[in-house]
């Protein structure tokens, strides 16, 4: 019997088909990854237990009224100035009677040092837009980072940021990170939204 | 004449094209390995405010996404305009968030249900009641790891 030649299959088109599939994964595929401010919320509290009174120089109030405007410690400011102003109470100032206090604690790699005892309480109104709540969260955790990395400079001459990128990588940077951390402390007390002033 | 004649007329040789489907399969698997598909289609208008101090939100597979914000046009015949939450691919009401987080947590492993991110993806125009509201109830369901959802700017104006 005459044996039958097997033709050898076309794969010519081969390529195409490979095409068409690289295109929709091409359009279907998204690189970025998602990006924003990282915030941690308190943990539900007993309310038995009043909370500790706090001295009011130690406060740092912002409210935000429903027409998106804001009064930062009595006084009427535009978001732009917020940052410096967070910054210098942040910060604070031994001589000031009028700045946070300082509590003498001990870090690693620091020694004891002075921390200020401050904290931001922020207020908002349920009309507040969400917009204007995020400028202000911006400005804030701004003013701590533009703190860090002056900081950390200073100590370890290094900003803050690098220090943070690179805290994967060694231990003793890591150490520097928390200690720069725990010199001023991310303090931002979001106190629960009243119904205030203002239309929605 | 001589038998070393050429034959005929000599063009140029065609460009070998036998590697071409390799070089498209190897592209093909890079995507294909590294897409990720969208999981939800919005129900929501969903435009992130911007900011300056963002940062990146490293593991994807560890993010739960929250949407608020208004209805988009083609359903707001039905919904209305006022803002909704989008759990998945439903709109949600604020007791659902619990279940949410449940359900989020369960389909994690043991060691990670903790490290689970809960991305709010607001839109700007939105109320700050309906947050506010939502962050209660996450607080109450501990999820505590929040990431307000932005985009990068060099400068935030009034």
């Amino acid at each position: 019997m005459a044996k039958r030649e097997i033709s050898e299959i076309n794969a010519g088109s081969m390529a195409d088909i490979a095409f068409l599939l690289l295109i929709f994964f091409l359009v279907t595929t998204t690189m970025d990854t998602d990006t924003g401010l990282i915030r941690k919320l308190p943990p539900v509290l007993d309310i038995t237990e009043p909370p500790p009174p706090i001295k009011q120089r130690n406060i740092f109030e912002i409210l935000v009224n429903a027409n998106d405007q804001l009064l930062v410690e009595g006084e009427y400011i535009q978001v732009t100035e917020l940052r410096a102003k967070a910054k210098e109470f942040i910060k604070s100032d031994p001589t000031n009677p009028n700045m946070p206090e300082f509590k003498m604690t001990e870090i690693p790699r620091l020694g004891v040092v002075p921390v200020s005892k401050q904290i931001i309480s922020l207020q908002n109104d349920n009309g507040t837009s969400y917009e204007m709540y995020i400028k202000v969260q911006n400005e804030l955790v701004g003013a701590y980072n533009e703190l860090r990395n002056e900081f950390a400079q200073q100590k370890f001459g290094k900003p803050y940021t690098e220090l943070v990128q690179k805290s994967g990588s060694s231990d003793a940077i890591k150490e520097k990170m928390k200690a720069v951390k725990k010199f001023y402390p991310q303090r931002i007390s979001e106190a629960e939204p009243k119904k205030v002033g203002g239309s929605e | 004449m001589s038998k070393f004649r050429k034959k005929g007329k000599k063009g140029q040789p065609a460009v070998n094209t036998a590697a071409l489907p390799d070089i498209v399969f190897m592209l093909l698997f890079f995507f294909m390995v590294t897409t990720v598909m969208r999981e939800t289609s919005l129900k929501v208008e969903n435009k992130t405010p911007k900011a300056t101090e963002v940062a990146k939100l490293e593991q994807k597979s560890l993010v739960a996404y929250i949407y608020i914000g208004k209805p988009i046009k083609k359903l707001q015949a039905a919904f209305g305009t006022a803002p909704r939450i989008q759990l998945n691919d439903a709109f949600k009401t604020l007791e659902d968030i619990a279940l949410f987080v449940e359900m989020e947590k369960d389909a994690r492993d043991q060691v990670e249900r903790n490290k689970i991110t809960w991305s709010l993806k607001v839109d700007e125009k939105t109320k700050m009641g309906i947050v506010t509201d939502v962050k209660q109830k996450l607080r109450k369901a501990n999820a505590l790891k929040l990431n307000y959802s932005t985009k990068k700017t060099d400068k935030i104006s009034n």
